[in-house]
Formats: C-alpha cells, structure tokens, sequence
C-alpha cells in the first residue's frame, strides 16, 4: 500500500509539517471538456479527506466528467488514498464519467489492483431478518429465558434444600460477608432514605389534611402506608438497584473469567457455593433492612408532627393505634419475597451472562431492570390477595 | 508522522530508540539501564523467561507506563514527554494487539476496526468502509464483518485485532504474545501473516513471545532479557545466536529449558 519517496533525508522528526500533505495542482476542463490536475506528495489518513472534499465537489457535479489526475509525484499512499482512488471512480462511473490516473507508479498500480481485489472479497453483511423473523426471535429468547429461570429455581430449591439438611455445606464465611455487603453496608442509605421518605409524605399529607383540622392523622396514614406497603416495596428496590446489579456483575465476571467452569469441572455446584450463601444473605438481611427503613421513616415523620406543634407521645400512639403485628407481620413477609426476587433475579442475570465486558453490563441492567418489574408485579400480586383474603 | 511508511526504510535512521531505559514497579526495578534501537521494516522479538520484563519493556515502548529513567524515542520524538496533539500524532503512528486482543465486545469486528478510523481521521464513511473492509481482507477475514469477537476463534481475535491495530495506516505494529492460547497451525498461519505484512508492505513489529517456533520463523532479530542482568543479555539472529552463543542464558534458554529455568541459572551465575 505504501510506496517511497526519493529524495527523503533526515529523521522524520525533523520533517517539517507541510511535508506531510499533499498538492493537488490544476483541476481545470481543458479544450476536450477533462478535467485535469496533478496530485503530489503524501496522501495518508491524516489528509485524504481533505483531498476526498475537493475532489468530490468536482465529481459531485451532474453529468459525465473525465477527470484526469497525474499522480506520477505522488509520494506516499496509504489505504485512506487507495480507498479514495477507488471510490472516486465509482461515483464518476455512476454518472457516466470515469478517473484516469495518469503517470501511476509500478508500486501504486499493484497496490490499487490489491485494494480492488481485497475489496471485492468482501461478503454481504447478515441479514437481521424482517419484522417476523424479528418477533419469532424475540419469542423464541422469552421463552428460553422463562425456562431458564425456571430451571434456576429447580437449582436452588435443590441447593437450599441440600444446605437446611445439611447446613455444614454451607459456606458460611461468604454468607456472612455477603450479609455484610447487603446488610450493614446498606443500612446508611436505607437509614437516610426512610428518613427523607417520611418526611416528605408527612408534609406533603399534613398540609390538605390542616384544612380540615385533621393534622393527628398524618401519622395513623404514615405508619399503615409504610408498614404495609412503602417499607418492604421501596428497600427491595433500593436493594435491586444495589445488591441485585452487585450479585450479577460478581458471577458474570466469574462466568467471563471460567470461575464457574472451574467450579463444574471440579465437580462443585456453582449454585450451592455461590447462589445460596448469596440468597440466604438477601433473604436475612432484607427483611432487617425493611424495619430500619419503617423506624426511620417513623423518625421523619415525628419531625414534622414536632414541627406541627403536637407532642411526641400523641404520635406514638396514633401510629400504636393504626399499626398492628398484624400489619407489620404482612410487611416483613411481602420484603421476604421480594428478596428471593432480588437475590435470585440478580444470581440468574449472571449465571447467564455472555461473553466479554459489555455482557456484564447487560446482566447487571438486565437484572435491575427485571427485579424492579418482578417486585412491582409481586407487590400488585399480594394487594389483590390481601383484599380478597380481607386481611 | 501518523503514518511513516517505506520511505523511512532508506534513511537507515532507527525508528525507535530506547536510551538508558530503568523501568520497575515501586521499590523492584525490573529493568536498569537499557539501550535498544529498532530500524524499519524489522521483525523484532523480544525473549526471555517469566518475570524478566519483556512486557514491561514494550509497555514502556508504548508509552502505557513512565519510565523511572531513561527515554523512548519513536521516529526521533520522546513518547514520554510528549503531551496533547503531539503525543497523540506519535500514538497513531504505530498500532498495538495485545495478549488478548481487547476486542470491544459491543461492537461487531467491522465497527472494531472503524472505531480509530472515526475517531482519529476526518474521512467520510464511504472511505472510512473501505478501508475497515479492506484491513478485514488483509488479515484474512472478509465475511465477518457483521461478528460479534465472541463468535471468533482464537486465531480470529488475534486477525481482527491486527486489522484494528493496522486501521490507521502504521508504519509499526506490537504484538504481545500473538500465538498465546493458539494451535501450532493457526500459530503458523499468523506467523505468516506477519511475514506477509512486514515483506509486503515493509511494516516494522516489536513482538512478545515464549513461541520458539515463531522465532525462527519470523524474527529478523532476537532480543534476549534476563531477570537476573534486569535488561538485555544477547542480541542479534536467532540462529546465530543458538548455534553460536556463548553465554549460558542464551544456550540454555535455545535449548528448550523451561522458562524459569533461566531466571534460576541466572541468579546462580550471578551469585
């Protein structure tokens, strides 16, 4: 592709700039209606595009045009120059035109009938099909998904099951820092969020609620929304967003890395050793993490009630009042099943994981994503069973 | 400078100059006063056992890592110190494939080798094509344009990362551990493609192997690096310097001892 100049002396760097570029010289009809001009020096990536806008503003013209270029003090080409040469006589082909290289070198002949050649080796791109093909595939990948979530949960029933016979096969050092890292690492955060949480809908309710002398009642609609619902809803999505993406990043890595072949071809069960230490983890510590975000949130709200001139005791007996084990019982139970969703739907975006860096990302936003929604779901899933089961 | 090309070839200059190089990690200096000169259109391999900073050195050559003293010169310009543009202008102007070959995942092959040519030149896509497809044909992979780098082989990888490496045109090229993970054949295929590279359009390589196959296949010029000696302890043709060298290393190393076998002996000597 690349071909000498003659008269090079010194080390390049030494060269000055303009040695680097090209001359594009004449470029005017001559008497037979050509166009003419001379190209000289070095033509490489730097400066092809320069030179592809000067000369496309020519060829770019309607009709035929004979463009005539003398490249017999054309220094350097490289791949850019030889892709230019080629494209160049294309468009002017396509207008009945045609390019004439004039005075071309031995060495840049046989480099452009290389280029021509190796270009033409190039093979259609695949097609993605049309709009059916399309939604067959993305049947065909909901349905695998569905089985293979449905085979995790085989998996780890049978590994959750293997672990409460036999709970030495536990790793237990991993299920407590798993503990750690999905527990007390996100009790500062569940702690400020509960708080800000409590806040807001006490203020925001105290207000209208003012109008009609109602105020005592902002607690009583406190306590019941974030005991029954807001608590355990809005921890597991704090806990999907936080320790859903961790577990799938964690075993895609591991994946990408042949940890999880390693495990297979050692005979260990990657669902024993890695997902149930994680899942025990997620399915102790959420509920926890659920009590703190309603104490907190309690919290806020009491700061308001303060601020709204009632005493602290009235508060707390208007939340006593509303607010039963019952309630909290039911709670705690929908942030247990919300964390099988978080942990499991994190474990299984990474047991799933592809190849290289950027399917690690899609796991992790695949799981956030998918645990998000499969909360939500749930959480309409148990508002219908509670009213029906009047409970 | 962005690309030098052949014409370099018939100054004689060196393209790369390596001037009392100390490089190391912390308190561990793992190379000490090295002096190195690579000329156009050369094969260059670096030898040696583990640990002896064969990627240290080409990681110091490619600017990735400061050097505790010394300098790199490419095509007379210090890698090291030069900032914005011109830094930029010396990085373009040679290409890298690592172990790996650190294909981006997220995109196809095609987009691989269009990613330099996008974010480095101001050519129009229609050429910018071209030029991609045409670096693709060259290594040997037209037809895959559209494929994703996990659905290559091994050899494939390291094609494709050649074709990104060579996208702008470089007039050098530096390979680390090309034949790493690959089958004799499809080692020897590749070796052949460097062959054709550097005969065919006179490119220069600085190449990282342990491949004693490829060596002798490939290498115009071996440079051996010892733990022990934290630098280079023999120089030149690699049959010359099998059949005729005298230092121990160097024999023991042609003669098929294991890797650390070499850094053993050497501290033996050495103490």
């Amino acid at each position: 592709m690349l071909f000498a100049r003659n008269n090079t002396q010194g080390t390049p760097g030494e060269r000055p700039e303009r040695d680097f570029h090209f001359v594009l010289e004449g470029l005017q009809p001559n008497a037979s209606g050509a166009m003419d001009g001379t190209l000289s020096g070095r033509l490489d990536v730097r400066n092809t595009g320069e030179l592809w806008r000067r000369l496309h503003r020519v060829a770019g013209k309607s009709g035929p045009i004979l463009l005539r270029l003398n490249v017999s003090k054309l220094e350097y080409v490289d791949a850019s120059g030889l892709a230019l040469f080629t494209e160049l006589e294309e468009v002017l082909r396509s207008k009945g035109g045609k390019l004439e290289l004039v005075g071309m070198r031995l060495e840049l002949r046989r480099a452009l009938d290389q280029f021509l050649v190796q270009s033409r080796a190039v093979a259609v791109p695949r097609s993605h099909g049309n709009i059916l093909e399309r939604i067959g595939r993305g049947t065909q990948r909901f349905f695998h998904d569905v089985r293979d979530l449905v085979g995790f949960v085989g998996l780890f029933a049978s590994g959750f099951g293997q672990a409460l016979r036999r709970p030495t096969s536990i790793r237990w050092r991993d299920f407590w820092l798993n503990c750690e890292t999905v527990g007390a690492n996100a009790v500062l955060i569940i702690m400020l969020i509960g708080f800000l949480m409590g806040l807001i809908i006490s203020f925001q309710s105290a207000m209208p609620l003012r109008m009609f002398g109602a105020e005592i009642y902002v607690a009583r609609l406190l306590g019941l929304s974030m005991v029954r619902e807001l608590g355990p809803l809005v921890t597991a999505i704090i806990l999907a967003g936080r320790s859903g993406a961790s577990f799938a990043a964690e075993l895609g890595t591991m994946k990408i890395n042949e940890e999880l072949n390693a495990l297979n071809t050692m005979g260990l069960d990657p669902v024993r050793l890695l997902v149930v230490p994680r899942m025990l983890a997620a399915m102790c510590m959420t509920p926890l993490l659920t009590m703190v975000f309603i104490l907190f949130s309690l919290v806020g709200g009491a700061v308001v009630m303060l601020s709204l001139g009632y005493p602290l005791v009235s508060y707390i007996n208007q939340v006593t009042l509303s607010v039963g084990v019952g309630d909290l019982v039911n709670g705690l139970f929908k942030s247990l099943v919300f964390s099988v969703l978080v942990g499991g739907i994190g474990c299984v975006r990474g047991l799933q994981t592809g190849q290289g860096a950027w399917a690690v990302g899609a796991a992790t936003t695949s799981a956030v994503v998918s645990g998000i929604v499969l909360i939500a779901v749930m959480d309409g899933i148990f508002a219908v069973l509670y009213y029906v089961f009047h409970y | 400078m962005t690309a030098c090309g052949l014409d370099l070839a018939r100054t004689g200059s060196p393209l790369i100059q390596v001037q009392g190089l100390t490089a190391g990690y912390g308190e561990r200096i793992v190379l000490r006063d090295v002096d190195l000169e690579v000329f156009a259109g050369e094969i260059v391999i670096f030898l040696g056992g583990s640990g002896c900073g064969k990627s240290t050195l080409l990681k110091q050559m490619i600017g990735l890592e400061q050097p505790l003293a010394g300098k790199v010169l490419i095509t007379g310009q210090d890698i090291h110190a030069a900032r914005g543009t011109q830094r930029r202008r010396i990085l373009n102007g040679f290409g890298v494939s690592y172990q790996t070959g650190a294909l981006f995942g997220s995109l196809s092959v095609l987009e691989n080798v269009l990613l330099p040519l996008e974010e480095c030149t101001d050519l129009p896509e229609t050429l910018r094509l071209r030029v991609a497809r045409m670096k693709l044909a060259q290594v040997g992979l037209a037809g895959f344009e559209s494929h994703a780098p996990a659905e290559l082989s091994g050899g494939m990888v390291k094609r494709a990362a050649i074709a990104r490496a060579m996208a702008l045109d470089p007039c050098m090229l530096f390979l680390d551990e090309p034949s790493a993970g690959l089958d004799p054949v499809t080692s020897a295929e590749l070796d052949a493609l460097i062959l054709d590279l550097a005969r065919g359009l006179g490119m220069t390589f600085v190449i990282v192997t342990h491949e004693l196959a490829s060596v002798f296949a490939i290498a115009d010029r071996v440079i051996m690096l010892s733990k022990a000696k934290q630098g280079i302890v023999a120089q030149g043709d690699p049959r010359d310097l099998r059949d005729h060298a005298t230092d121990p290393l160097v024999k023991d190393f042609f003669h098929h001892h294991v890797s650390g076998m070499l850094n053993t002996s050497a501290e033996a000597t050495s103490a």
